[in-house]
């Protein structure tokens, strides 16, 4: 495959590798990155080469996210893998890991290969599959892991199903780590969070919502970190949201605990008052927790405690969310806000720029073995270029996404995407300003 | 065939705009307008009082009873209320056995809409219904009761209840007890008791509390005794029996010993308190026949004539807009 080459100068370069945030050119050969400047001019460009004037615009990596689910195979109607991609092309996304709780779930080699060779077919951005941990993601039998892992699949998760069995769980750990698999596992007690569609508290107790205490996060991960610290493998707390965790969390980083975290972009933005008259948009597994919760887990973010940013992208059709919020389904979707979102908490003066790109892009490469995620020479070409002031309004019915269901839907965002690169290739370009 | 008896001009144009198209949570309300309800319910309970009782202040209006959730009380406080103010009344209980609960309310909502009614009271389990169901149709909704959230007319007819009792509610201290966290009964009156000027308490144990609840401007107990020490009003909740299996209380007799109302207990209160219960009534669990059955304390038979009145308050001023429009 012959791309043309592409220099982009007068850029605003952000090198998550080496934190490097300045201006700088770059050029684009045979799907890598052949030369990374610091200086927004380049000299002595062939002729073939394209030359893209930046303008100042942001240029870094791609964004990878290691949560996005889709109703394929089995829900084509919420969002098929091409949907999903095409949505997260349009957002920056260069890399997604989809959820294995489809139907089938992603608990066999075989849908670990079927994903695959769609993804091949639909050429936009990298569509990695995660594997399920437990068979069915029903928490008792393993799944093949070793199987699904030689097959492709990056880690493994029963997604939003908490392993409750504790020696299932050790065993997963244990065996998992010895074949190099990553576990993911979103700490929640069952039986806390039995019924619940919001966080305990003032507001919920005053909208009569059945609801779920921080304290059922905060049991499931101190049980998880103990059987990180039995078993010596490495755990990805998947999306902690509340400053009790981060606490858990930031005890177990110093003492040394294999142990990497994710943040949804969801908990980074809203709070529980977001709920307000029953949006059901706003309901979410994790329910949205309260301001304070919100800023500990920016302030995490900033400080490293929290590794990476995802989006939790959840398409859920309209008729599975004009309901009573008790009977609504939880998510939202979120690979088109992505960017927007992280780029409107650089904006407000919480975190730096730098920092969040390398939440988004850097960090979760290395989680999965990803060579993505870097300006370096030679490293693959997945590149975002994005007017980071460009002010928006959200409006959900213009997603690209085949369910509607942001949680942004109505909010104002600063960011847009100009261009998306996946190995060299030009996947995406917004619309002339 | 039915005389409409002559109406004073009160009830025939009442006086005031009510500032909602609905009628769907306390939070929506404000001193002014209870007040203006208030009063025009007590017209109606002299006139529920007569021989004959009909109106047409909604003559030519429908009325359409949707209860998800099965009721006698409410659902039969509605009817009448509505019948007697010349509506045509239709009840619906549809039964959510054959589709999921949500696509019931939904459908049931549009299909309704294309009716034409122009009230639709509705019941329902969950929290948010009738706010959600409320945007999908063009009449006005009635909140009769969603899920643990709110019971609107409930709060109404208790506030009048408490007003031709003691000629006021502000002032009143008024203790509610017992299952405060599945209540939408004690939600809604916190709210439109607090409006209206009382001082609060909401008794119960801690299981049965919502999270924060000190912060919904209340004070609360969590021993009977200390917070129904007095106390104007003792406003006793229905305590669901299937609540045993939770491990939120453990009997229904250590429940009686420790929360539920007796004499022994009651002489603790103000003299002159007046006790109330939303029904239907748990006997020998929340409340002792004794008490409940006392004519100088108990105000639990005015409450249900009061029903009655306040929903007709609450339909004629919804049917004023209505005619305004």
């Amino acid at each position: 495959m012959t791309v043309q080459p592409i220099a982009f100068i007068n850029a605003r370069l952000v090198d998550p590798e080496t934190g490097y945030d300045g201006p700088g050119a770059l050029i684009v050969t045979e799907g890598v990155i052949a030369e990374a400047s610091r200086e927004p001019r380049l000299t002595a460009l062939s002729d073939d080469v394209k030359i893209i004037d930046a303008a100042g615009a942001l240029l870094c990596p791609g964004l990878i996210d290691l949560r996005v689910k889709t109703g394929e195979p089995g829900s084509e109607p919420k969002e098929t893998l091409k949907s999903a991609a095409r949505a997260a092309a349009a957002g920056g996304v260069t890399s997604i890991v989809v959820q294995p709780d489809t139907d089938p779930v992603i608990d066999d080699p075989a849908v670990v290969d079927f994903i695959l060779r769609r993804a091949r077919d639909i050429e936009l951005v990298h569509v990695y599959p995660a594997g399920a941990a437990t068979k069915g993601c029903r928490g008792e039998g393993m799944a093949e892991i070793g199987l699904m892992h030689e097959a492709g699949c990056v880690y493994v998760t029963d997604v939003d199903r908490p392993i409750v069995d504790s020696r299932v769980m050790r065993r997963l750990l244990a065996y998992a780590n010895a074949l190099g698999v990553l576990v993911a596992h979103r700490p929640a007690d069952p039986w806390l969070t039995r019924g619940a569609s919001a966080t305990e508290g003032e507001f919920a107790g005053r909208l009569g919502l059945a609801s779920e205490p921080v304290a059922a996060e905060t049991i499931m991960l101190e049980r998880d970190l103990a059987l990180v610290e039995l078993t010596g493998a490495r755990l990805l707390v998947d999306q902690i949201s509340a400053a009790a965790p981060l606490e858990s969390l930031s005890r177990a980083k110093a003492r040394g605990l294999p142990v990497l975290a994710t943040a949804s972009i969801n908990h980074l933005t809203f709070n529980e008052l977001d709920i307000g008259d029953y949006r059901t948009f706003c309901k979410l597994v994790p329910p949205l927790r309260c301001e304070d919760d919100r800023l500990a887990l920016i302030e995490a973010v900033a400080s490293g405690l929290v590794d990476i940013i995802v989006s939790a992208h959840a398409p859920a059709p309209a008729e599975d969310k004009r309901l009573p919020f008790d009977e609504a389904t939880p998510g939202a979707i979120g690979l088109e806000t992505l960017l927007p979102a992280l780029l409107t908490l650089h904006h407000e003066g919480r975190v730096p720029l730098a920092r969040l790109i390398h939440a988004a892009t850097l960090a979760p490469a290395k989680a999965i073995g990803l060579a993505a995620g870097r300006l370096a020479v030679g490293a693959p070409a997945d590149l975002l270029l994005a007017d980071i002031n460009a002010p928006r309004l959200i409006d959900a019915e213009t997603l690209i996404s085949k369910s509607k269901n942001s949680a942004f839907d109505g909010r104002r965002l600063q960011g847009r995407v100009l261009m998306t690169l996946v190995d060299g290739r030009v996947v995406y370009e917004g619309p002339a300003q | 065939m039915t005389i409409a008896v002559p109406a004073s001009d009160a009830l025939r144009k009442p006086a005031f705009p009510f500032p909602a198209r609905h009628f769907l949570s306390v939070a929506d309300l404000d001193p002014v307008t209870v007040g203006a309800l208030l009063d025009l319910a007590d017209e109606f309970v002299a006139l529920n009082r007569q021989k004959s009782k009909k109106l047409d202040l909604l003559k030519g209006r429908t009325l359409i009873n949707l209860f998800f959730e099965a009721s006698t009380r409410t659902q039969s406080s509605f009817e009448l209320a509505g019948k007697r103010l010349g509506a045509d009344v239709v009840n619906m209980s549809p039964r959510a056995s054959s589709i999921s609960k949500g696509e019931t309310l939904i459908d049931t909502a549009v299909t309704l809409n294309a009716m034409q009614p122009d009230i639709l009271v509705v019941r329902h389990g969950s929290s948010g219904a009738a706010s959600l169901l409320s945007q999908k149709v063009s009449c006005s909704v009635v909140n009769a009761g969603d899920g643990q959230h709110e019971h609107p007319s409930q709060a109404l007819l208790d506030a009048l209840s408490l007003r031709r009792a003691f000629g006021r509610v502000g002032g009143l201290t008024v203790a509610i007890c017992g299952d405060v966290l599945h209540s939408r009964v004690a939600r809604s009156n916190v709210g439109l008791l607090t409006l209206l000027g009382a001082n609060v308490r909401v008794v119960g144990p801690p299981t049965l509390m919502p999270a924060d609840v000190a912060r919904w401007g209340v004070e609360v107990h969590h021993d009977l005794k200390t917070g129904i020490a007095g106390a104007d009003v003792v406003m006793m909740l229905r305590l669901q029996l299937e609540r045993m299996q939770g491990a939120l209380v453990p009997s229904m007799r250590e429940y009686f010993r420790l929360w539920g109302l007796d004499r022994e207990k009651l002489a603790l209160a103000a003299p002159g308190v007046r006790v109330m219960h939303p029904g239907p009534m748990n006997r020998g669990v929340e409340i002792d026949s004794d008490v409940a059955d006392d004519a100088g304390v108990s105000l639990i038979q005015d409450q249900v004539e009061m029903g009655v009145a306040a929903r007709m308050a609450i339909l004629a001023t919804l049917a004023a807009r209505l005619d305004n429009q």
